[in-house]
Formats: C-alpha cells, sequence, structure tokens
C-alpha cells in the first residue's frame, strides 16, 4: 500500500470510497425502526388516505384492502380456544386458501388477523418483537393485558390513516387465560366471546348457541370448529382449512387444520364430533 | 317494461338536482366497475360451454347467493329448450328467471307457427332479438347456448354479452362470475374432437377448478353432456365454501 502510493498508485483507493459511502449512509424507513413509515403525500387532513379517495368522476372511493374473513375466539373452563379459517381474498377473487390467520406470537401468546393481511401481520410481528424485548427487560411474561395494549397503542398511532385490522389477542398469564379484541379504530376491550370478520355473524350464530363455560376440551374444540365451519359454507369470503387453537397453562396448542371440504361431509353424514 | 324505462330516466335526470358531483346517482361508476359491484355479480354463478367430436357439453354452477351470502345451494342456471338444445343463464338471478320465462314463450310461438323444432343458431338470433329489444336498459344477463342442430346433428355453442352481441368460436364458452378463471382452464384443458367420456372430465375439470379460485360462484356444479342419441346430465361432488 505504502510503495504503491509512493508511485502514485491508487489502486484500493475507489474501493475504500465506496465503503465509506456506504458506512455514511443515513438510516431509512423502518428497516431499523418499525414505527417510522413512510407518510402520505398530503397532511392528514387534507388527503385523508383510509377514509376516501376520489375517482375522476368526483365520486368517494372507499379504500378497500379488507379480504374476507371469518375468525372467532372464547375462554372457557379450560383456557381459549382460538378459530379461523384460511381464505384470502382481493374482490372476488380467492388469493390463497391456505392462510394462517393465527399468528403465534410467542409461546404463550396467540394472534388472529382480520381485515387488511399486510397490516396485520406487520403490526402482528412488531408486536411479537416488543414483547420478546419486555422479556427480557423485565424477566417474565408479558400479560395478555399489557401485550393487546402494546398493540392498541401501536395502531391508535396511525388512527385515520386507513390501517385496516380486527386482531384477538389471546394468551396465557398469571391470571388465567386472556382474550382481547383490538381494532385499527382503536378499540381494546377483554371478553368472553369474540368473532371478527366478514363471516363473523354466521360463526356468532353458532357460537352463542352452543358455548358454555364448563364445557370440556374437546366440545370447546368442536363448538370453534362448528362455528368457522358454519361461517365458510354461508360467507363468500371465508373458506378453505379450519384451524384451532387451544391456549391452556403450558402454552398454546395446535389442535387441528382440517379443510372445509372434509368438514362439510362428515357433518353431512351425521358426525357430530370430526377429531 | 313501461315502468323500467320510466326509473332508468328519471335515474338519470337526478331529481334533486343540486347535488355535487359526489352525490349523483351513477348506473354503474368507474369505482364499481374496477371493484367487480356490477350486477351481474350481484348473485354470482357461472357457466361454460364446450364442442366435441359429436358432443357439446355445457355446466353451471349451484350457487345463489346475495353479495357475500349464500342463500341455496341448488339454483341451476342451464335449462333444457329441446331435445338437444340447452341454454345456460348466468348474471342476475331475477333476469335468469324472466328471461327464460319469456324466451320458452317465444320458443313455443316460433314452433307452433313453424311447426318444426328450434335450431340452435335460431335460439341464438331470438336471443339476440330478445336482448336487443331492452338495448337501454338491459336484462342482467349473459346466456350461453349448447346444442346440436336437429337436421346436421352438428355441434353448437355461442355465447351472447347483454345486450344481444352473439360470438360463435369453435372450441369452448365462458360466462359468469369467474370468466376470466373459465378462460384459463379451458384455454389449457380443451383440444379438438374429444369423445363423449374426455369432454366431461374436461369441461368439469374447467369448471370446478375455475370457480374454486371465485368467492361468488361454485358449491356443486351441473355438467350436461349432448350427444345425439343421448343426454347425460350428472351432478358433481364440490368444495362448500
Amino acid at each position: 500500500m505504502a510503495l504503491e502510493s509512493l508511485h502514485g498508485v491508487e489502486r484500493y483507493q475507489h474501493k475504500w470510497n465506496e465503503v465509506q459511502e456506504e458506512a455514511a449512509l443515513p438510516e431509512i424507513g423502518n428497516f431499523t425502526n418499525q414505527y417510522q413509515l413512510m407518510m402520505p403525500p398530503l397532511p392528514k387532513a387534507e388527503c385523508q388516505v383510509g377514509e376516501y379517495l376520489v375517482d375522476e368522476t368526483g365520486r368517494k372511493m372507499k379504500l378497500n384492502y379488507a379480504h374476507g374473513t371469518t375468525t372467532l375466539g372464547f375462554k372457557f373452563k379450560g383456557g381459549a380456544v382460538l378459530a379461523v379459517d384460511s381464505r384470502a381474498t382481493s374482490g372476488q377473487y380467492i388469493g390463497s386458501g391456505n392462510v394462517r390467520k393465527i399468528i403465534e406470537i410467542s409461546p404463550y401468546l396467540l394472534g388472529t388477523m382480520a381485515g387488511g393481511a399486510a397490516d396485520c401481520t406487520y403490526w402482528n410481528r412488531v408486536l411479537a418483537k416488543q414483547c420478546r424485548i419486555y422479556e427480557l427487560r423485565n424477566r417474565e411474561r408479558i400479560s395478555v393485558a399489557a401485550a393487546s395494549k402494546l398493540l392498541a397503542n401501536m395502531v391508535y398511532q396511525y388512527k385515520g390513516y386507513g390501517l385496516s385490522m380486527g386482531v384477538m389477542v389471546a394468551g396465557w398469564d398469571k391470571k388465567g387465560a386472556g382474550l382481547y379484541y383490538v381494532d385499527s379504530d382503536g378499540n381494546r376491550m377483554p371478553g368472553n366471546v369474540f368473532s371478527v370478520g366478514s363471516g363473523s355473524l354466521y360463526a356468532y350464530g353458532v357460537l352463542d348457541s352452543g358455548y358454555r363455560w364448563d364445557m370440556t376440551d374437546e366440545e370447546a374444540y368442536e363448538l370453534g370448529r362448528r362455528a368457522i365451519y358454519h361461517a365458510t359454507h354461508r360467507d363468500a369470503y371465508s373458506g378453505g382449512i379450519v384451524r384451532v387453537y387451544h391456549i391452556k397453562e403450558g402454552g398454546w396448542v395446535r389442535i387441528s387444520e382440517q379443510d372445509s371440504k372434509d368438514l362439510h361431509y362428515a357433518y353431512a353424514e351425521g358426525k357430530t364430533t370430526t377429531q | 317494461m313501461q315502468s323500467r324505462m320510466v326509473e332508468l330516466e328519471t335515474r338519470n335526470q337526478d331529481p334533486q338536482g343540486d347535488h355535487g358531483p359526489q352525490e349523483r346517482n351513477y348506473i354503474l361508476s368507474l369505482h364499481d366497475v374496477l371493484m367487480k359491484k356490477s350486477i351481474l355479480n350481484y348473485n354470482g354463478g357461472c357457466v361454460v360451454a364446450m364442442k366435441g367430436k359429436n358432443c357439446v357439453a355445457i355446466a353451471c354452477d349451484l350457487r345463489f347467493g346475495v353479495q357475500a351470502q349464500t342463500i341455496s345451494t341448488d339454483f341451476k342456471r342451464v335449462f333444457e329448450l329441446g331435445p338437444h338444445l340447452y341454454i345456460g343463464l348466468p348474471g342476475l338471478a331475477t333476469d335468469t328467471q324472466t328471461v327464460l320465462q319469456r324466451l320458452q314463450f317465444r320458443i313455443k310461438m316460433y314452433e307452433m307457427r313453424e311447426g318444426r323444432r328450434l335450431k340452435p343458431h335460431t335460439l341464438m338470433a331470438m336471443m339476440q332479438n330478445l336482448l336487443y329489444e331492452r338495448r337501454f336498459g338491459p336484462y342482467f344477463v349473459e346466456p350461453v347456448i349448447a346444442g346440436l342442430d336437429p337436421n346436421t346433428k352438428e355441434p353448437y355453442i355461442c355465447a351472447l354479452d347483454l345486450i344481444g352481441c352473439a360470438c360463435e368460436p369453435a372450441d369452448f364458452v365462458v360466462s359468469g362470475t369467474c370468466s376470466e378463471s373459465l378462460y384459463g382452464m379451458c384455454e389449457t384443458t380443451w383440444q379438438e374432437d374429444m369423445e363423449p367420456e374426455d369432454l366431461f372430465e374436461c369441461i368439469s375439470q374447467s369448471l370446478v377448478n375455475a370457480f374454486d379460485r371465485d368467492a361468488l360462484s361454485g358449491w356443486g356444479a351441473v355438467v350436461h353432456i349432448i350427444e345425439q342419441d343421448k343426454v347425460t346430465t350428472r351432478t358433481l361432488k364440490c368444495r362448500q365454501d
């Protein structure tokens, strides 16, 4: 190197410049800070992204990222059960038939997704990170109440910008099973029975008529499964695979993943349980 | 007929008048078109027809829904109009029924007056006539015709749009809410001169795989294979979501 520069040869100089340039790049976007999302090009009050856009005829256009879904969750004697379908649609087109709508946040926490697929996966992943950091800082697991509040506070920051999500956060903590509903409007509420998505009305019908606190585990799985199955049958935007999870003291357990076609013909034969 | 026209006029006139452009009642806005919120997709459903060797096939799904809600799963939208003549009427369910009834009336009148059976090609012309009558307030159906010519036994298929523009291709026709997927399936599975069994397999696979990608159709299917000496009708076991 020294000999080269003595002779006026700058063989590696350009390489070194490149390295320095790279190191001097400013931090951009949400790579290191997930809250640094790019804002819409106009001030919030003026453009109202998420509320309305206007098409060339001047007619208001509602942004429609939402995909049809049926998700449900309920608490009972033996913990909590989450059940979901697996269909993702954009408009009437079925984009996928095997989406994972239950997101495994930690071994003791689950989240469900309904609404915008991208919004739900992104914020659930940020939540997973936050929960892990909490665990490392405090040397104990985060409570379901705290986790759901983290999520609610995160999405509340973006209220009015058009996030679309209806999430259930379920888990096990010191108080036992926990179940919270959080959505992009800023709602956060604990409860015993929730159902979210375009097929939720059908699911509620089955759920409310069959729900009891002192169900056995098997009864609870079958209730969740049946509710989702009936929603997939009636609701055009729900379908695919019916997934059931159970949250108990040791954390969550994946109970079953069954094609709703198989369930339909099993129920048609008069089988009362499909396990 | 009268009330239909009047209703359309008042819609166009915008009775309140002082509304801004945002409140105007468009029959179909660009937004609706982009979101595919057309009246043609209100009830869901699809039909496909294919030519084979001395045979034709026509098939439809069985869903009758109101947008996302599935009301019934045994709503047939393919109808027999003669010994070797079938028509599929996907689109708005109320118009499916009205068009069928008006068509049956016209066919009976034709066959009585002429004293002979209706040819598929004549049915197409009759359909064009019936649909174009409502050029400015159309029936929301896009019919598909399949049959064998009663004299020559020549296979015939054709599809019309909602105001009666016909197309008579040599291979297959599709119509309904999952027509894009149906085109994709048919383009890849259809072959020339298929025997009735192969034709059945081809049309069934095309239909079922196409509507399994569509939220608004499915829930069962009916397939008719029309041959010179017989017509075979089968109901397919399908996904129910």
